[in-house]
């Protein structure tokens, strides 16, 4: 490095309507050097990365979120606007602005340009998806573009390497000057104003093309069956029911491999060690604990990889679209599937996912009910249970039945949020009009770069879970489980004298009439960090209080051994309903700003998963 | 006439954007006008839901959004071509 002055590195906001292709450009100029993090205060996604030009200058790269106009109705757009204003305090004011624009779609988005051009910021606009306009018939004259708007225009194509160049050259050349920070000023737009726009806008792009209409499109065709009123709602289902089969069918082979290995790699340890304390910890404490949450990793991938898929490809409004009658009849909006979409991974980015709905009573119920999709810390638990009590048998049309099982413990989840959403809309005071105002952006073919660095972000958040809060509750509980020791002569398995034993013999009095037995009741209390920590601590206190061979035996022959299968239906049934992740109920206190939302949320919780488990545990009692 | 009553695939232009009445909510039409809903815009349904013929998705210029009746009950429309039947 030659010369670096000590001024910080200029930043660069990317700035574009939603849909735009601003996240994929991005990630093509930032790579993997991107900090995710959130905006101070609020919840808000914040995303940075750092690019070298060529010439070896360094600058930062802040992506904003998706705006249709400077004039915010939701948070995400306010943060836009208040970082682009200088307004936002703890955000330095951006020193150039990129205006990301999907070339097939200007008519929208220069706009939006015009809007930026008012704030006085030195900016380039970034003519995205040139290819696929190109190949839609619409060729666009940049040069002329640039000289109508009187800013530079860059030509990019938003998944491809090649097309970036430009747009990195210009950053590299032009010379970013500190500014003198004015405070911008920004007056809201009239009607008037953006009619007054959209004038400007036809008239520039009448002079450089682009003004074509199209007549029937791709997307078109795609949503004349996607949208169809039966067709749809037929399609979207199958498409769920095939992820949830994907979930247990492909990750088999991956998940023999890692529990191999764990339990290969625990062989090795037991025979390399010298007994002693330690070698327990290491054996029946940590890798018993972490393996056993360790091998659904790969279910979690195929899941978020299905999920990534349908949000990349444009399916997922769509989605929404046909579920927003279902959505409006219990008081939500269509735009709250996304959010509840989300929570099937986890309710924690599904509750900061809420911020996209305008309407506070509407994102309030949304964030009520979103713990109770089935999100993919429970997938474990689910697994566990299942593997262990559902025999492995293909039903007439070749479905599994542990598939069908789980497919049918989701439709619960949702069926039993859409009874909550419709008593809170019952109870609420008048609902008023919400609006839907969804964009159905056209469809375009997943892109691997966005897929696979989206992929690496979730995988990153579960390790880094598995390797910090569960590592440690697994240590925690194994020492609660190993003492104090049992007394001379004890007869029973040590646990059983231990400080959990206690616990889970106190707690098993609760549960007993839902059918829990102690052991149950121990591996909830740390279940409550994690809901997956579960699975874990179960793997814990059954090797704990396993004797003789039994130690070293794969839990799900142990549980179909010691469980009745009424108490099994039951932990099912309680882990659909229960409160039983302490980060969810953190996330609800910060997005209300209140303790109200995650007491009702907790007590609700705890109420409805009580009663699902002593109704599921008595009927399935007295059948069998 | 109201966007809602166009038939699926009928090219029209807007005409005009209101705010929709008091139990609409008031950033309603300044909303619908930074989509793209304005005044002389190319707009026409694209598809409709299975119960009561809603939601609507509306292709507007380039774009196209999806709108429940209450939103589209806001733009009024006319027909390029008298509409067949």
């Amino acid at each position: 490095m030659e010369a670096v002055s000590s001024a910080p590195a200029p930043l660069i906001a990317l700035v574009g309507n939603p849909n735009c292709g601003k996240t994929a450009l991005f990630n093509i100029l930032t790579g993997s050097r991107q900090k995710v993090a959130n905006y101070a205060g609020v919840t808000v996604e914040r995303k940075e990365g750092s690019l070298l030009t060529p010439s070896g200058k360094r600058v930062r790269i802040l992506d904003l979120p998706g705006a249709y106009s400077l004039d915010p109705l939701t948070p995400d757009e306010q943060v836009t606007a208040d970082v682009l204003l200088g307004r936002r305090s703890g955000e330095s004011q951006p020193d150039f602005v990129v205006c990301v624009t999907d070339a097939t779609n200007l008519r929208q988005n220069l706009r939006l340009v015009l809007s930026l051009k008012r704030l006085g910021l030195p900016m380039v606009v970034a003519l995205n998806m040139v290819d696929i306009a190109r190949r839609k018939g619409i060729t666009i004259d940049a040069v002329r573009l640039a000289s109508e708007l009187g800013v530079p225009v860059v030509e990019t194509i938003g998944v491809k390497t090649a097309g970036v160049r430009a747009l990195i050259k210009m950053l590299d050349d032009s010379s970013i000057p500190p500014r003198a920070r004015s405070a911008a000023s920004w007056l809201p737009l009239s009607a008037s104003d953006i009619q007054h726009d959209q004038t400007e806008v036809r008239r520039i792009l009448g002079l450089v093309g682009g003004d074509r209409l199209d007549g029937v499109t791709f997307s078109d065709r795609v949503d004349a069956v996607v949208l169809h009123p039966l067709l749809g709602p037929l399609i979207l289902a199958a498409i769920l029911f095939l992820v949830f089969q994907a979930v247990f069918a492909w990750a088999q082979v991956p998940m023999d491999a890692i529990k191999f290995g764990v339990s290969a790699f625990g062989n090795w340890l037991g025979a390399a060690l010298p007994s002693s304390l330690l070698k327990d910890l290491l054996i029946n404490g940590i890798l018993a604990g972490v393996g056993s949450v360790l091998v659904f990793l790969p279910q979690i991938i195929i899941l978020f990889f299905f999920i990534l898929l349908l949000e990349d490809s444009g399916y997922l409004p769509r989605a929404a679209f046909l579920l927003d009658r279902i959505m409006g009849s219990v008081g939500l909006s269509g735009r709250a599937f996304i959010p509840l979409l989300s929570s099937f991974a986890c309710a924690i980015p599904g509750i900061m996912a809420t911020r996209t709905i305008q309407n506070p009573r509407d994102r309030l119920a949304t964030i009520m009910i979103a713990p109770l999709m089935t999100c993919s810390a429970r997938l474990p638990v689910y697994a566990l249970i299942i593997g262990a009590f559902i025999p492995r048998r293909t039903l007439a049309g070749g479905l599994e039945l542990q598939g069908v099982v789980l497919f049918a413990l989701y439709i619960i989840g949702v069926a039993s949020a859409m009874a909550v959403a419709f008593v809170l809309k019952r109870s609420g005071t008048g609902a008023g009009l919400q609006a839907l105002m969804l964009e159905l952006p056209a469809y375009h073919w997943p892109n691997l770069r966005n897929l696979v660095l989206g992929l690496w972000q979730r995988v990153e958040i579960f390790m880094s879970r598995v390797g910090t809060i569960i590592l440690a509750l697994m240590v925690i509980l194994w020492a609660l489980s190993s003492y104090p020791a049992p007394p001379p002569g004890a007869t029973g398995p040590a646990i059983q004298y231990s400080i959990a034993g206690h616990l889970g013999a106190w707690l098993a009095v609760i549960f007993a009439p839902i059918g829990f037995n102690w052991q149950i009741s121990i591996a909830l209390v740390p279940g409550l960090a994690a809901r997956e920590v579960a699975v874990g601590a179960l793997g814990t206190v059954y090797a704990l209080s396993a004797t003789g061979d039994d130690v070293s035996g794969a839990l799900t022959p142990l549980i179909a051994h010691s469980w009745s299968l009424p108490t099994a239906l039951s932990l099912l049934a309680w882990y659909v309903f229960a409160p039983q992740c302490l980060s969810t109920l953190a996330t609800v206190k910060r997005e209300t700003n209140s303790w109200r939302y995650p007491i009702i949320m907790a007590a609700y919780m705890f109420a409805l998963a009580y009663a699902g488990s002593w109704i599921t545990y008595t009927i399935a009692t007295a059948l069998s | 006439m109201a966007l809602a009553d166009l038939g699926i695939g009928t090219a029209a232009r807007v005409v005009s954007v209101s705010s929709g009445d008091a139990a609409t909510p008031p950033e309603l039409g300044r909303r619908l006008a930074e989509l793209g809903f304005l005044p002389g815009e190319a707009v026409r349904i694209v598809a409709r839901g299975l119960m009561a013929r809603a939601p609507i998705a509306v292709r507007i210029g380039t774009g196209t959004f999806a709108l429940r009746l209450f939103e589209a009950a806001c733009i009024r429309v006319c027909p390029e071509q008298p509409q067949p039947g």
